[in-house]
Order: C-alpha cells, then sequence, then structure tokens
C-alpha cells in the first residue's frame, strides 16, 4: 500500500528549512543573508496629442467590445542582428497562439496593424523623454537609433516594439545612497490583453503606439523597502516635469530580482509600488527555495544530464479516477497523461512562495506554454489531495515508477501533449541548475506566476524603417533652459519649510511642489501651511469628495491668489476647497456665496461673546474656562472664517 | 587597412575611427563631452552622414556617438557577428509531390543590409527552410537561386532567364513551380511568365510578402506555404500570383498572372485581381476554387517558351494638358511601340493628335489602356476615340496597363508587322483581355459606409 505523502507538513519543513522569515520581522541582515538584490525599470506613459510613430490621438481608451474590426496574426521567432534566437521567441513560437487584435477607428491606423511603416518619431514625445533623461543625470546620446525589440507574446502586432535609447549611465539620489541608472529608452506601449485561453490571446489596441519611456537602474537595491524608495524617486521625477500621464496603468514598473547563487528573474507590470516590497521580498525567498531544491537533488545524487521523465496515457475509463472527477472532466474529451519524476518525491511540495510550492511551477508553465487551462495536473504532493493513496498506486504501478518518485497527472487537447510533455521535462531540468531565467506576473497578495522565458539581448534588431535622429548640442542645451529642479532638492526644501515629511510622498506623486513653491514664493503664504494644506487636507479631500471634470491643481493655485486679493483669512480656503474641488468650473465669487460667507470686522466678530458666556455657564455641562471657549470658539467659527484666523480667535477669547 | 574594416564609414568618422585604431566589430570605449560610452561598433549605412559612430551597447541598443563630441577612444575587443540562418537539407517525404521553388531575392528573402541599412535578397531558399520549417509537410521541395535581385530591378533579361529555367523544370517533370519574387514589381513578371511559358502542365506560382521574413509577424511564412501547397497539391495549371487575402494570417488568393495588381504600398492584402474575381482561395490545408473555369494540371511536358522581348517600348500616362513634344521625343529615340494610360474610356486631348499621327505614319506600335484600372476601353463612345483609332490607337479592352506594356514588349520582340503584333495584342493567352466583367468584380469597399463596418466588424479584414 503507498504511503500516505505529509505534503502540508514538508510544506512547512522546507519553508523553515530555507529560513522563511515574513518580511513583517524581516530585517537588513535576513537580505544579506540570502543576498538579496534588486534593479527597477520603471515605465512612464508621456502627455502627448499623438501617438510615437503615428498620428493618432493618444490617450484616448475603449471598452473591450467596442471596436470596428478584428484581425489575426501568428508569430515566428526570427534572428537578431548579431544572427542568434532569442529564447522567448522559441518559447512563444511552441505556444502556436491565435492572436487576436481589435481595433477602434477613432485611435488606431494601419500603423497600429503592422500594414503600413513608421511615421517619423513624435517630436514632443523625444523631447519630453530627453527632459527626463537630463533630470536623471544620463549621458545623451549623439543620435537616437530606433531599435525593434521583439515581443512574440502578440503584445505587439510587429512582433516588435519600436524602441530607441536616449541616454546611459545616469543616476538618482535616494535617501541614503546613490542608484546608478543603466539607460532610458523611449519607446511605444504595447496592447493591452482582453483573454487568453487555450490558443486564442486576444489584445486591444488602444494604448499601443503611445509614448513611454523606460528608466532602468543598476541591481543595487538591497532591500524590498529601498527598491520602493527608488521607484517612488523615478516616478515622482518624471511626474515632476508636468508632461507625462498619471491615472490607473500609466506608470508601471518591471521589478529584477535575484538572491546570491540565484539569477536575474523579472517581475511585470506592477501596478502600484506600494506592492514592491512585498514582492521583490517572496522573489527572493523563491529563488532561494529554488536553490535548496537543487542542492536536494545533489545530495540524494541525480544527475541532470540523464534525468528522464517516464509517462503513459491513461484510459479513462479504465482508470479508477474518482467519480465526481470523471464527471467533471471526462466530457473534454480530453488526453490524460501520468507522469513519473524519478527521485523527485519531496520536491513537489517544496516550499517555494507564500501558499505555493514547486508543483506550482511546472503547472504555471503547462498553462503559459502548452495552453493548457488550470486545474492542468495533479499530483502526489497536493496540499489538498484529489486522489487518495490508492489511486496513487495503481499510477505508480502503471509506470512502473519508483517510490521515491513523484508522479502527475496532467489533462489537455491531443495536440498539447507533446508540448506539455517538453514543458515538464525541461522544468525539472532546471531544477538542476536552480533557478530558470524568467519574467514573472505580480499579484496584490505578493506572490508572482510564471509569464515568459526571459529574452535577452538577442531579441534586438535595427528598424529598417526608420533613419537615425541626430541631437545637436544646441538642441539639448536649449532644453536645459526650461527643466524643473531636481527631486532630491524640492525634497531638502520642504524640509527647511518644516513640512512634515509624511506629506512628501503625497506631494511629489502629484507634482504639488510646483503649486506649492509658487504660493509660498509668489503669494507669501506661510510655508508651513501651504504644505499641510496640499500634503494633508488636499488628500483627504481627494479620498473623500467625487472629482470634478477640469479640476486642476492649478485651480487650487488661483483659490489662494483669490483670497489673498480679497484679503480673505486662509482659514476659508478649506470649505472653499471642498466646493471647487467637486465643481471646478464655479466662480469664486459664487464659491463665497456657497460658503456663506460675510464680512465681520472683528468688532462684529466678539460681540455676542459677553452673551455666549452667560448661555454657556447655563447649559455647559463642564463648567472649566478651556471648555467654554471652546463652545463658544464653535458658535463664533462660522463668523470668523475669512475674517480672523481661528488662532487669533481662540487668543481673542482667552483675553477676554 | 582594409576597407572592409570600417565599413560604411566615409569622411570625418573614418578617419576618426583610424586616429583611434578603432575597427568595425570592435568593442570601444569612449570618451565624450556627454560622458562615458561602451559597445561595439557596427557598421554604418553608406548613405547617412559622416559625423556619427554606431555602437551596440551591452543592452542590446543601438546608439550614435557624435564624432564632435569624442575625447577619447580605444578598442578593448573584437567579436564580429555571424548572421545566417541553420541551413538544413530538405526532408524527402514519399508521396508528397515535388515542388521547385525559385529564388530571385525581394523580401520573402531577405536580410539586413549595412550598406544601405535596408534589407537586401540574401537567403539562399536553403535557409528558407530552416526557418519554416511547416514546408516539408507540404511538399518535397528542390530549390534554386536564380539571380538575386530586388523587385524594382527585374526586367526583361530576367524574364528571359526565368521562363527558359522554368520550361527546363517542366520537362524534368516537377509536379509544381514557386518563384519568391519581390512584391513591388510581381505583377510585371507574372504577365511576362504567362506570355512566355505558354500552355504549362503544372502550376506556375509567384510568390512575395509585404513584410520582411526578418520580422516575427511577417507574411512571408505564410504566403510561401500557401504558394507551396498551391503548386504542389492544386489543380490549375496556369501562372498566378499567391498573396494574402485579408490582412489577417488567414488565408491566400491566387490571382491569374494577367489580371492581377499591387493596390496598396504597405498593406499585406496588397494584390487584388482587377475586373474579374481571384481564381481561388488557398490554406496549408485546401483550396477552394472561386472560378469554375481554369486550365487544369497535366501529366505531359508539353509547355511551349517564347522567350522574346524588346526593350523599345514605353508606356505614356496621359495627363491634362500633355504636350505632343513628348510623343515626338520618344519616336525620334527610336521606340518602336507606346501604350497610353488614357482618361475615362481611354482619351488624350486633341492637342496630342499630330503626334500620333507622325508617330503612327513612322510604324510605331500604340495601344490604349486606362487610367481607371477597372472597365474596358471604350474609343466608339466618343468622336475622341474614334478620332484616335483613326490615328492608329488600338484599343485593348480590359487588358490592364502594366499587362498591354509587357505584352506589346513580349510581341515586337517576336515581329514588327502590325496587324501580326495587333493580333498577338488581341488574342487573350490568358485572360488578359475578358469577354465579360462579373459584377461582382468590381469591389472597392468604401469605409465608412454601414453596410462595409458592418462587413469589416464581422469578417477579420
Amino acid at each position: 500500500m503507498e504511503d500516505q505523502f505529509d505534503s502540508v507538513a514538508n510544506y512547512e519543513a522546507t519553508r523553515s528549512k530555507i529560513g522563511y522569515e515574513p518580511r513583517k520581522i524581516a530585517t537588513q541582515e535576513t537580505y544579506n543573508r540570502i543576498g538579496f538584490m534588486s534593479g527597477l525599470e520603471v515605465h512612464q506613459q508621456l502627455k502627448t496629442r499623438y501617438k510615437l510613430f503615428c498620428r493618432c490621438p493618444a490617450g484616448i481608451f475603449h471598452r473591450n467590445d467596442q471596436f470596428n474590426a478584428e484581425l489575426i496574426r501568428h508569430m515566428r521567432p526570427t534572428l537578431s542582428e548579431l544572427g542568434e534566437y532569442d529564447g522567448t521567441a522559441l518559447m512563444e513560437f511552441k505556444t502556436r497562439k491565435n492572436i487576436f487584435y481589435r481595433i477602434n477607428n477613432e485611435n488606431a491606423c494601419t500603423y497600429e496593424i503592422d500594414d503600413t511603416p513608421p511615421f517619423l518619431l513624435d517630436k514632443k514625445s523625444l523631447e519630453i523623454a530627453l527632459e527626463i533623461s537630463l533630470l536623471s543625470k544620463l549621458n545623451i546620446v549623439g543620435e537616437v537609433h530606433i531599435t525593434r525589440k521583439q515581443y512574440l507574446d502578440g503584445s505587439i502586432p510587429t512582433g516588435f516594439q519600436r524602441t530607441a535609447i536616449l541616454g546611459v549611465e545616469g543616476h538618482i539620489e535616494l535617501k541614503n545612497k546613490t542608484i546608478r541608472l543603466i539607460q532610458l529608452s523611449i519607446e511605444e506601449d504595447s496592447c493591452r490583453e482582453i483573454s487568453d485561453i487555450g490558443h486564442n490571446r486576444v489584445f486591444k489596441t488602444d494604448r499601443l503606439g503611445m509614448p513611454l519611456i523606460e528608466t532602468v537602474t543598476y541591481p543595487e537595491m538591497t532591500n524590498p523597502d529601498e527598491v520602493m524608495e527608488a521607484c517612488d524617486y523615478i516616478r515622482f521625477l518624471n511626474r515632476s516635469t508636468g508632461k507625462v500621464l498619471t491615472g490607473p496603468g500609466a506608470g508601471r514598473q518591471d521589478v529584477n530580482v535575484s538572491c546570491k547563487g540565484g539569477t536575474r528573474v523579472e517581475i511585470k507590470g506592477v501596478a502600484h509600488t506600494k506592492w514592491i516590497p512585498e514582492l521583490t521580498h517572496n522573489e527572493a525567498f523563491r529563488q532561494w527555495a529554488l536553490l535548496e531544491i537543487k542542492e536536494e537533488l545533489e545530495r540524494r545524487n541525480i544527475k541532470g544530464e540523464n534525468w528522464k521523465i517516464n509517462h503513459t496515457p491513461l484510459n479513462i475509463d479504465k482508470t479508477t479516477f474518482p467519480e465526481p472527477f470523471k464527471q467533471k472532466y471526462a466530457a473534454a474529451g480530453e488526453k490524460f497523461i501520468a507522469v513519473a519524476l524519478p527521485g523527485f518525491k519531496g520536491l513537489l511540495s517544496h516550499f517555494t512562495q507564500p501558499e505555493k510550492i514547486f508543483a506550482n511551477e511546472l503547472a504555471e508553465r503547462l498553462k503559459v506554454i502548452a495552453c493548457l487551462e488550470h486545474p492542468n495536473m495533479f499530483h502526489t504532493e497536493e496540499l489538498t489531495p484529489t486522489f487518495d493513496s490508492a489511486f496513487w498506486e495503481e499510477i505508480r504501478n502503471s509506470l512502473n515508477a519508483k517510490k521515491d518518485d513523484a508522479l502527475l497527472i496532467f489533462r489537455a487537447p491531443e495536440d498539447d501533449v507533446t508540448t506539455a510533455l517538453e514543458v515538464i521535462q525541461e522544468r525539472c531540468e532546471m531544477a538542476f541548475d536552480g533557478v530558470p531565467k524568467e519574467t514573472r506576473k505580480s499579484f496584490e497578495n505578493g506572490t508572482t506566476i510564471f509569464e515568459r522565458v526571459l529574452p535577452g539581448a538577442d531579441r534586438m534588431y535595427p528598424d529598417t524603417d526608420s533613419a537615425p535622429i541626430p541631437l545637436t548640442n544646441d538642441y539639448i542645451e536649449g532644453l536645459k533652459q526650461n527643466m524643473p529642479n531636481d527631486i532630491v532638492e524640492r525634497y531638502e526644501q520642504m524640509q527647511e519649510w518644516n513640512i512634515p515629511e509624511d506629506t512628501y510622498t503625497y506631494i511629489l506623486s502629484k507634482n504639488l511642489y510646483p503649486i506649492i513653491h509658487k504660493i509660498i514664493t509668489e503669494l507669501k503664504y506661510a510655508p508651513l501651511f501651504t504644505g499641510v494644506f496640499f500634503g494633508q487636507h488636499l488628500k483627504f479631500i481627494e479620498g473623500q469628495y467625487k472629482k470634478g471634470q477640469n479640476f486642476s491643481y492649478e485651480i487650487v493655485y488661483g483659490l489662494f491668489k483669490f483670497a489673498q486679493e480679497h484679503k480673505l483669512k486662509s482659514n476659508i480656503l478649506y470649505p472653499m476647497l471642498s466646493i471647487i474641488y467637486e465643481q471646478p468650473q464655479m466662480e469664486f465669487d459664487s464659491v463665497l456665496t456657497d460658503v456663506r460667507y460675510k464680512p465681520h470686522s472683528k468688532e462684529e466678530i466678539l460681540a455676542p461673546v459677553d452673551f455666549l458666556r452667560e448661555k454657556y455657564r447655563e447649559i455647559g455641562r463642564v463648567q472649566t474656562e478651556q471648555a467654554e471657549n471652546n463652545w463658544i470658539m464653535g458658535e463664533l467659527r462660522h463668523r470668523a472664517m475669512g475674517n480672523m484666523e481661528y488662532k487669533t480667535l481662540m487668543n481673542e477669547l482667552k483675553k477676554r | 587597412m582594409d576597407k572592409d574594416i570600417f565599413q560604411g564609414y566615409t569622411g570625418r568618422a573614418l578617419t576618426m575611427l583610424q586616429k583611434y585604431h578603432v575597427r568595425v566589430w570592435g568593442k570601444a570605449v569612449m570618451e565624450t563631452t556627454r560622458g562615458h560610452f561602451e559597445g561595439t561598433v557596427l557598421p554604418r549605412a553608406e548613405h547617412q552622414d559622416d559625423t556619427h559612430i554606431v555602437m551596440k551597447i551591452a543592452t542590446g541598443y543601438n546608439i550614435g556617438i557624435d564624432i564632435e563630441t569624442i575625447t577619447d577612444m580605444k578598442e578593448v575587443g573584437y567579436s564580429k557577428a555571424n548572421y545566417a540562418i541553420p541551413e538544413k537539407e530538405f526532408p524527402y517525404t514519399k508521396g508528397l509531390p515535388s515542388v521547385k521553388l525559385f529564388g530571385t531575392g525581394g523580401t520573402i528573402a531577405s536580410r539586413l543590409d549595412y550598406r544601405t541599412g535596408a534589407v537586401i535578397p540574401a537567403f539562399s531558399p536553403g535557409e528558407l527552410y530552416g526557418a519554416v520549417p511547416e514546408l516539408a509537410d507540404i511538399c518535397n521541395l528542390e530549390t534554386e537561386k536564380v539571380f538575386a535581385v530586388f523587385s524594382e530591378n527585374m526586367g526583361p533579361t530576367q524574364y528571359i532567364a526565368l521562363a527558359k529555367a522554368i520550361g527546363k523544370e517542366i520537362e524534368k517533370g516537377t509536379e509544381g513551380i514557386v518563384i519568391g519574387h519581390g512584391t513591388d514589381t510581381l505583377q510585371h513578371t507574372a504577365a511576362a511568365l504567362t506570355f512566355m511559358v505558354q500552355n504549362p502542365p503544372v502550376p506556375i506560382v509567384l510568390v512575395g510578402s509585404q513584410r520582411s521574413s526578418d520580422r516575427p509577424s511577417s507574411d512571408a511564412a505564410l504566403n510561401l506555404m500557401h504558394a507551396m501547397y498551391a503548386a504542389g497539391h492544386g489543380d490549375i495549371a496556369e501562372v498566378m500570383v499567391s498573396m494574402f487575402g485579408p490582412t489577417s494570417d488567414d488565408y491566400g488568393l491566387l490571382h491569374k498572372g494577367t489580371r492581377v495588381r499591387k493596390m496598396h504600398s504597405s498593406y499585406r492584402s496588397t494584390f487584388r485581381t482587377i475586373g474579374d474575381t481571384p481564381l481561388a482561395m488557398v490554406r496549408r490545408t485546401g483550396i477552394e476554387h472561386i472560378h469554375k473555369n481554369y486550365k487544369p494540371r497535366r501529366k505531359d511536358t508539353n509547355v511551349k517558351i517564347f522567350p522574346y522581348f524588346s526593350d523599345q517600348v514605353t508606356m505614356i500616362y496621359y495627363y491634362p494638358g500633355m504636350k505632343p513634344e513628348i510623343i515626338d521625343l520618344l519616336v525620334d529615340q527610336g521606340y518602336k511601340g507606346i501604350v497610353f494610360v488614357g482618361t475615362g474610356l481611354g482619351h488624350v486631348n486633341r492637342e496630342l493628335y499630330p503626334a500620333i499621327e507622325r508617330a503612327n505614319e513612322k510604324g510605331v506600335h500604340m495601344y490604349m489602356t486606362l487610367q481607371t484600372i477597372w472597365g474596358y476601353v471604350h474609343m466608339f463612345v466618343y468622336d475622341t476615340g474614334r478620332d484616335m483609332m483613326a490615328r492608329g490607337i488600338v484599343p485593348t479592352g480590359n487588358m490592364l496597363p502594366e499587362v498591354a506594356f509587357i505584352k506589346l514588349g513580349w510581341a515586337l520582340g517576336q515581329t514588327n508587322d502590325k496587324e501580326e503584333v495587333k493580333k498577338l495584342m488581341l488574342t487573350s493567352i490568358n485572360d488578359e483581355i475578358t469577354e465579360r466583367e462579373p459584377y461582382n468584380g468590381y469591389l472597392v469597399y468604401q469605409g465608412g459606409v454601414p453596410e462595409v463596418e458592418e462587413f469589416v466588424q464581422k469578417t477579420r479584414k
């Protein structure tokens, strides 16, 4: 009789064996121990009228079902300029995907579907990207060469992204260290995926071709929080120009992570910087776990060179599948293949990420490369077993497998069986080498799944459709004239102004600094008040109120200016902002009426004080001077609004 | 020093490279006023300026360095790229038809050319198999590179060489012929081969691609598969063009060599049959006939080769206000044949009449075709037409202008006799003039029209 393998216990044992610590308790020592290393590729859409290589409008998006035409393409790998095939390209070719593109006439033309060669690169986009390159202290190239970067996943109908380097070797200043930048490129954005089921992948082309920049750092961040800090810095730097798009999807980053002995793995499309710490933490430990699996295989004295899976098709009628299982899957007409992984017992349930085991690595590749929908695989070490041990014993016999072999069964359409077997063999072989180079897709809970094989430099090819663009010294010097100051300078200035540090992230991410600066220096408002008004109050309003169309932060500057011109005290700015935020088209005068502002002299404001004191003495429950003043303050607050600062009012009350 | 060491560099950039002893394919470290740069020096395209040096940096991207900014430069290594598709011998499968692929160049078989920065024909058909292994499921393939020229450089010499090569191949008993060809003048070659290779017993399929095979979404592979299928398995023994039907990777269309025309500068589905419907739809797995009447495949090898062409033929695209000197000049230069591309039903202005009369007296053969592309020349409808016919211009029915040009060259390669030339011109070899135009032949879709929009949305383009 087959022993019941305790997969859960094995998962927990392997987790503690590699010394996994949750991020909450992890320290720099934890990361030093596993050799945490991370770098970033930060993407940012530019705010322009046109797309990068055609004259379609940029920034118009559509629902999935809003399209005028649909077309289909297949991608084939081609040689790079240096005569090599790229690994990713070969993987994507194996998947045999039908790729569908949905086109809307409003924002896509024959360029998007690769039926027209590129038009000249949009000048405005180039200008913005160069400005950001200069801010990033990069060495600007003498001539921009447009390069094709192969993407065979279908996200770009041509099969490549047109991209160009603008600068190399720059740096940014974090709180405690300098992070070097490898390069900054300008490129066309890709399609948005609608669905990917079986062999059919559907994209829409609205985002395709929008101007995008990518800032790439060296892998110099040594803990998860530092990665987030660097990412925020780059994002704030981009936004400081005021010439980039904000909102969902306008900024996205790929995060590269490795651990000591591991390899560069790229976590793609992280939508929020706040996800970064958990994702990088888990990825470093995932690699650490895979290295432990490699060592375990060495200890077991299993060699990768001659290691081969062993498989047999299962006859669905003659196999004792449990009845509910049969009912669920038998009708689809798929093949069921049993596979033995020699000597792999205890590895399938080896910890890799929180709630994830090595078997997931196989299942994810089966989905992506062989197009097998989940659940595509059942095995002897599931954390929640699908089959009992008697069933597995039968399978073990039919495979002539040994006791220390791990077993799995996958289900697949007949055409995909060969690819699936190759995928299993290949991924297991990689276990002997440790960590495969791949890109992974991120989830909010901090875990990742396999997305693609990591592409290399072999997928680059010069774009023979476009001529190089020279960048003269005069042109570059001209761009330098109107540049914003450095993020690090802004940071220091705000510190000097005593603006609380916890507001900086919000202020920089919304690029409010230039407005705050203008209010303080031109209108002479108090720096602390202004910083807090934007960094705390405006943030609160954004979270609580519905933003009116056409609201911009410039309007808030107008509000400050209006108050100053009308000699209104600044406390009136609070109620006025709430209204103007929702109805930005309103005249400031009307807003004044709306908040029921009436001009009152100091005497008028303070006139009812004596009466109110008497009244409080009758009705007040706590008879202290402070409580009394607070109550009176509340009663007079509205009269004072715009006429007298509340602090002054309180002082007056205390005097009387 | 060997010129190849500095591939493509000229003038100041060349001097700079020589000064610092840095070669193309050398790994260079540069100091410039814009900072430090490292990378492999790449060849430079011939027509680009002499003030930049191109480098491939570690991340695989190319950048250019302004030589004015360079303060120091050093070669620290060298590695030349080796650009070659693994060439594989085509496997023989019993039971599959034998197909011969002639390579002529063009984008179906091309690679990067550093000299021009564009793509040049360089893939041998054998390499093509390395890139498209699926071909082995369709046929047993033999390949021969006849010549390697750009489509626009194909001309009479090439037509004749190709016609003779095809004749030989048919005598040897091949079951189908495919010709890889650039798309720009594909229609001209297709017409020429129709006239030069008559009564072929097997399909002769011309194929090209609108996106070079160095692109992942190239139409080259699928076009080639369609062409191979049509040549090896198809029953239509005519000279045809096989190219994308819709822009999608879906089916190809087989067009008659005399009725096909490139109608868009860059679309994949650029080739359309004019004045008729295409012959058939072709997929990797089968052919769906649209035309019921075609010349079927035969077992014999009774092909007739007429490898003739006179280059003393020209075309005149008429425009309002055209001056008679144009015609006089051509006649004085010794041109023997002129194909007019006239307006409307086949017209030119009165001002040209004396020149036309003069040409006629000098024995110049003149034929009328249409700018409208679609429809027939009708020279009896208006006086103008009758006047022109009286002056020796012969209407060519619905023969396409380029086809008429090729045919006149071919006819004048054989005889100078007016009546004989006329007979050759007006006797259809393969529907270059059709007796009737089917009602569904002319379908020029206009976007914006609700019916068309609905069709486009529901049918993959």
